[in-house]
């Protein structure tokens, strides 16, 4: 019989109320309701979590690493998008 | 969870290049991300000794746990309570998905989990050559934990810092889970050596079988190795010799404690060192148990190799459930 892997699945973990899902790794599946048992099995043996989401690897669109200056440096100059930019008198207090 | 430095070149490890250009200009930011101590991520440009090596330490590395799950597993349905049996349990399924972890960081480089597989049932890819003792009594499910594991610990801890994000990020996993595995070993052999002479004496057997594979899993001596390319790279930050030390140095006073002598005459204080001494490693056995002739190397692949093939059905049968109900799926939704 040809041989044929499971497919890929990305593995989120909520780690308690109030937190993101976070990217925790990832698992092989046959569906997606196996693939939240597996990422159950894997990744929250602890209480690591109260909410997993699982997304197929092959659906998730990345960003090109080659493409990070291009994408990210424009951000580097513009330093008057922080607070801290902007020196306000002392009695001003907390702003 | 188990690494040993083996430093043997891969016959085979021709993994597929993403960007198979070894171009100056990315060499040159790869060179300067990895000295100043930063993280190459998975589709990051990388170049191919790199990513070849990683496969290769990450690949041993996962089927190293994978295979570990065999001498202790052995011991799960003779254990001698309820609770010694949870505890194993439970320790020997972290082993297991400290395996997965890993393959799913070596799948990152662009391997796939059958390769690595076929890598490893087909003798091309090594593990962790302490597997391949043999666990005879009931003590050597301790004195895995306390020294196999002890030994792994430290071998682990700097890999949590290595250069390559998704191994370093599965390896803070593991060792947050491992020094579970290091501390329920200690206690079973405290218990045991709380118990009759008979206990006591299976727990020193146990010592004196373990200790020397404990200590050659760091790997040959640093004069002897043979990977210098990953200590430049940020995989490999503290030595072979350096770590080893490290672990004699600690388990001494943990012997002990517990009330056993470690088997080796030389091993005393060296106040000049700062360090213990210890005797000379058979390197032969090592190299005999590496190279396929250790007790258990047969058995233990053997019975990966049937688990695998045995459980290939309910693989073959869950894809084709799924399919089957996607299709059903989509053929309701055409219908609507």
């Amino acid at each position: 019989m040809e041989r044929k892997e499971w497919p890929l699945w990305e593995v989120f973990v909520r780690s308690r109320n109030g937190l993101d899902h976070k990217h925790c790794g990832s698992v092989h599946a046959p569906d997606a309701k196996l693939a939240l048992q597996v990422a159950r099995d894997v990744y929250t043996r602890r209480q690591e979590g109260v909410s997993i989401w699982v997304v197929k690897a092959d659906n998730i669109v990345a960003s090109d690493p080659d493409a990070k200056p291009e994408l990210f440096d424009p951000a580097e100059d513009k330093i008057y998008r922080h607070p801290t930019f902007y020196q306000l008198p002392e009695e001003v207090g907390h702003m | 969870m188990y690494t040993q430095a083996l430093d043997i070149p891969q016959q085979n490890a021709d993994a597929k290049p993403l960007r198979a250009v070894e171009n100056a200009a990315y060499q040159a930011e790869f060179d300067a991300k990895v000295d100043a101590g930063g993280f190459i991520e998975a589709k990051d440009w990388m170049p191919e000794a790199y990513r070849k090596t990683l496969i290769r330490q990450i690949s041993q590395h996962a089927h190293s746990e994978i295979v570990g799950m065999l001498p202790e597993g052995n011991w799960i349905s003779r254990a001698p309570s309820l609770k010694r049996k949870a505890i194993l349990l439970a320790k020997v399924q972290d082993e297991g998905g400290h395996g997965l972890y890993l393959y799913a960081a070596a799948e990152t480089l662009g391997v796939s989990r059958d390769e690595l597989m076929d890598a490893l049932h087909s003798r091309k890819a090594k593990y962790s050559s302490i597997f391949n003792y043999p666990t005879l009594n009931w003590a050597d499910v301790g004195v895995i934990g306390w020294l196999v594991d002890g030994a792994a610990i430290m071998n682990q801890i700097p890999l949590c810092k290595c250069s390559y994000g998704p191994y370093a990020r599965a390896m803070i996993r593991v060792c947050k889970e491992e020094s579970f595995h290091q501390r329920q070993g200690y206690d079973l052999l405290l218990t045991m050596m709380r118990g009759t002479p008979e206990q006591q004496e299976m727990v020193q057997d146990a010592v004196n079988r373990w200790w020397w594979p404990s200590i050659m899993m760091f790997g040959p001596h640093d004069k002897d190795s043979v990977h210098t390319d990953s200590a430049r790279w940020g995989i490999k930050r503290i030595s072979n010799d350096d770590l080893r030390q490290k672990f004699v140095d600690a388990t001494v006073k943990q012997a002990e404690v517990l009330g056993v002598t470690l088997p080796d005459p030389e091993l005393k204080w060296n106040e000049e060192r700062g360090h213990y001494d210890f005797g000379a490693i058979d390197w032969e056995e090592f190299w005999n148990v590496v190279n396929g002739h250790g007790q258990c190397n047969v058995d233990r692949l053997a019975e990966r190799v049937q688990a695998w093939e045995e459980g290939a059905w309910v693989r073959e049968a869950a894809l084709a459930h799924a399919e089957k109900q996607a299709a059903r799926e989509n053929a309701g939704r055409a219908a609507a």
